[in-house]
């Protein structure tokens, strides 16, 4: 006889419920003689303060050998991981910090729920074994009764009425129970999550700060891969060109004697050499300028500047410098608007100004040209908007049409 | 003359040889890195050391470093920088001590041959040879103080005389007489006030002046 899927996988797991539930009464009950018999020394001896200190130190003597086992029956019985605080790092006893650990641990809801949770939850659990038990029992008993004696069975039990009720009886409870085994795991599960394992609170701020670092991470590796590309390409890339425009100059300089025809070729390709050097460079720094890594952001904004086609006041306070990361989306932020002022806005001149104020970085870049810029609309604006915030800065563009145009970020800075 | 050169990449440094020589210079020695470049300009004492700005093993400023090295030890050494971007505080950093003998170009600048040799010739016969995008970015933040005297055209023989220019190719760069930019650059003397004493070396005062002010 085959037993179908459906109904074998409900048996396993009403098994295993039950399985977890009589495992859970005996700790659940284990602080019970603790203090029940503090209870009964101070009402025959009247001697409270030596029953509440025992008793104490027995109770948070226990708590972390139960906690262990009620953590290991969830894993083992029911495959529930109950959620651990994560540890702190010991720091120098002092008052606050004793009372920033109670405040992280929270020692007593652990202690609340070995000492007055787990005795209901124990009572709860014989009630589910019970309740089984009695299932089991009623569901055999008709065919049990055919094993005693024709008269006690006809005499105590009645034919027809009681003993079939039993087994109906019997047979409904035995339909409910893996329910009522499964409902009372699970809420137990529950209330362990919460009181054994960190806050809901204490959760979301580890969720929260290990996605600050692997957003910090992905931001380094990105930027780590923009200099690796920028190093490939100026060490290898750039110098293959150099080397081809020098060599294309030497032949028009050792070879005046070549056919005109000649000559206007390789002249050609002399020149196009060096616009090819002029573009790849202009495209590496855009991907990570060198001198910003060497010297930093002051350097760096007056190669920019220079650069720049129009003319560009720049004043740049900073006592240090600031973390690689800041400096380069600062660089990019400023790049990207003077570059804006310079192609869109027809603009005649502009000013930056970069400013540290206590921990944040200031950045404003201002042009005179014909403003009505976008952040919403311009992808490059957007794309620098992004940048900002991904180092949870502020970024705003005041661009009203006729100009003037203002970017500003401000960004976090500390060390 | 004779020349030493640092450069890490093979293919360019086959290049530069074949430039010097078409020079005039003689090749004593090259290295790849800023520790075989002491060693060849201790060994050699050339009078003209070209040197890569990025070299192993760290590849930011070790040119930079090695030129100043150089120019501590055995003063008066003439020092060609070359350098894929011109960055004016290398310059600045260079430049510092003394303009002589010094010279800050772009890498692709020796593509023109006879410009770039001309250009390091000035620099060994104890010249100054700084790119036109170093001088730009020196000139940018000159929007204070005795410079903001300075007219444009004014600023602009400036720049060339940073760059090393003679009089003749400030005149030629410019497009106007002799006898014009002899009188600008009368006009900047007394504006940078500098003491009337003899031309060349007010020159020198001038561009120091200038290159001073830029690491304000």
């Amino acid at each position: 006889m085959t037993i179908p899927a459906g109904l074998r996988r409900t048996v396993l797991r009403a098994r295993r419920d039950t399985g977890f539930l009589a495992a859970g009464v005996l700790p659940h009950l284990a602080l019970v003689p603790v203090w029940a018999w503090a209870a009964t020394t101070t009402a025959r001896t009247g001697n409270w303060l030596l029953t509440v200190s025992v008793s104490a130190a027995l109770v948070l003597l226990g708590t972390p050998v139960l906690t262990a086992v009620q953590r290991a029956r969830y894993r083992v019985l029911i495959g529930v991981d109950v959620p651990r605080l994560t540890p702190t790092a010991p720091e120098q006893w002092t008052w606050a910090s004793t009372a920033r650990w109670l405040a992280t641990t929270r020692p007593w809801r652990k202690i609340g729920y070995h000492l007055v949770l787990g005795p209901l939850l124990a009572l709860l659990e014989l009630l589910v074994l019970a309740v089984a038990a009695a299932c089991l029992a009623g569901v055999i008993a008709y065919a049990w009764s055919w094993a005693l004696p024709t008269g006690i069975r006809q005499d105590w039990f009645g034919y027809l009425t009681q003993l079939p009720a039993y087994t109906a009886a019997g047979l409904l409870l035995l339909c409910a129970l893996p329910w009522t085994a499964r409902t009372a795991a699970r809420a137990e599960a529950r209330l362990a999550s919460g009181l054994l394992g960190p806050s809901r609170a204490q959760r979301l701020q580890e969720r929260v700060d290990q996605l600050a670092v692997s957003r910090t991470d992905l931001i380094e590796a990105v930027d780590a891969e923009r200099r690796r590309i920028e190093r490939d390409l100026h060490d290898g890339t750039q110098q293959r060109l150099v080397s081809l425009a020098v060599n294309l100059g030497l032949a028009m300089a050792t070879r005046p004697d070549l056919p005109g025809d000649a000559r206007e070729v390789i002249a050609r390709a002399h020149l196009e050499a060096k616009e090819a050097i002029a573009e790849l460079d202009d495209l590496v720094r855009g991907l990570h300028p060198a001198v910003l890594e060497d010297r930093g952001l002051d350097a760096a904004l007056s190669g920019l500047a220079a650069r720049t086609p129009l003319p560009v006041r720049l004043r740049v306070d900073l006592e240090e410098r600031v973390a690689p990361n800041v400096e380069s989306v600062a660089y990019f932020v400023i790049s990207e608007a003077l570059s804006n002022a310079t192609k869109r806005a027809n603009a005649m001149r502009a000013e930056v100004i970069v400013r540290q104020v206590g921990e944040v970085l200031r950045v404003r870049v201002t042009d005179d040209g014909l403003g009505g810029a976008d952040a919403a609309a311009g992808t490059g604006l957007a794309g620098l908007a992004k940048r900002v915030g991904s180092l949870d800065g502020a970024f705003q563009v005041s661009s009203p049409v006729g100009g003037p145009t203002t970017v500003t970020a401000e960004l976090p800075c500390a060390r | 003359m004779r020349a030493v050169i640092a450069e890490d990449s093979v293919l360019l440094r086959v290049g530069l040889i074949k430039v010097l020589e078409m020079g005039g210079f003689q090749v004593a020695a090259e290295a790849g890195d800023a520790e075989g470049l002491l060693a060849a300009v201790a060994e050699h004492r050339p009078e003209l050391a070209l040197i890569d700005v990025r070299m192993p093993p760290g590849f930011t400023d070790e040119g930079v470093r090695a030129a100043m090295e150089i120019r501590r030890r055995w003063p008066g050494t003439p020092v060609v920088l070359l350098s894929q971007y011109v960055e004016e505080r290398y310059a600045a950093d260079l430049l510092s001590a003394n303009t002589s003998g010094v010279g800050y170009l772009l890498k692709q600048r020796v593509a023109d041959v006879a410009d770039f040799v001309a250009a390091v010739r000035r620099v060994a016969d104890g010249g100054t040879a700084l790119d036109p995008q170093v001088v730009a970015q020196l000139l940018l933040r000159r929007d204070s103080d005795p410079f903001a005297r300075l007219t444009p055209r004014e600023r602009a023989v400036l720049g060339l005389m940073a760059e090393g220019r003679s009089n003749a190719g400030i005149a030629q760069a410019l497009v106007v007489s002799e006898s014009a930019v002899a009188k600008h650059i009368n006009n900047i003397f007394a504006k940078l006030d500098l003491p009337v004493v003899d031309a060349d070396h007010r020159r020198v005062l001038a561009v120091l002046r200038f290159l001073g002010a830029s690491r304000a």
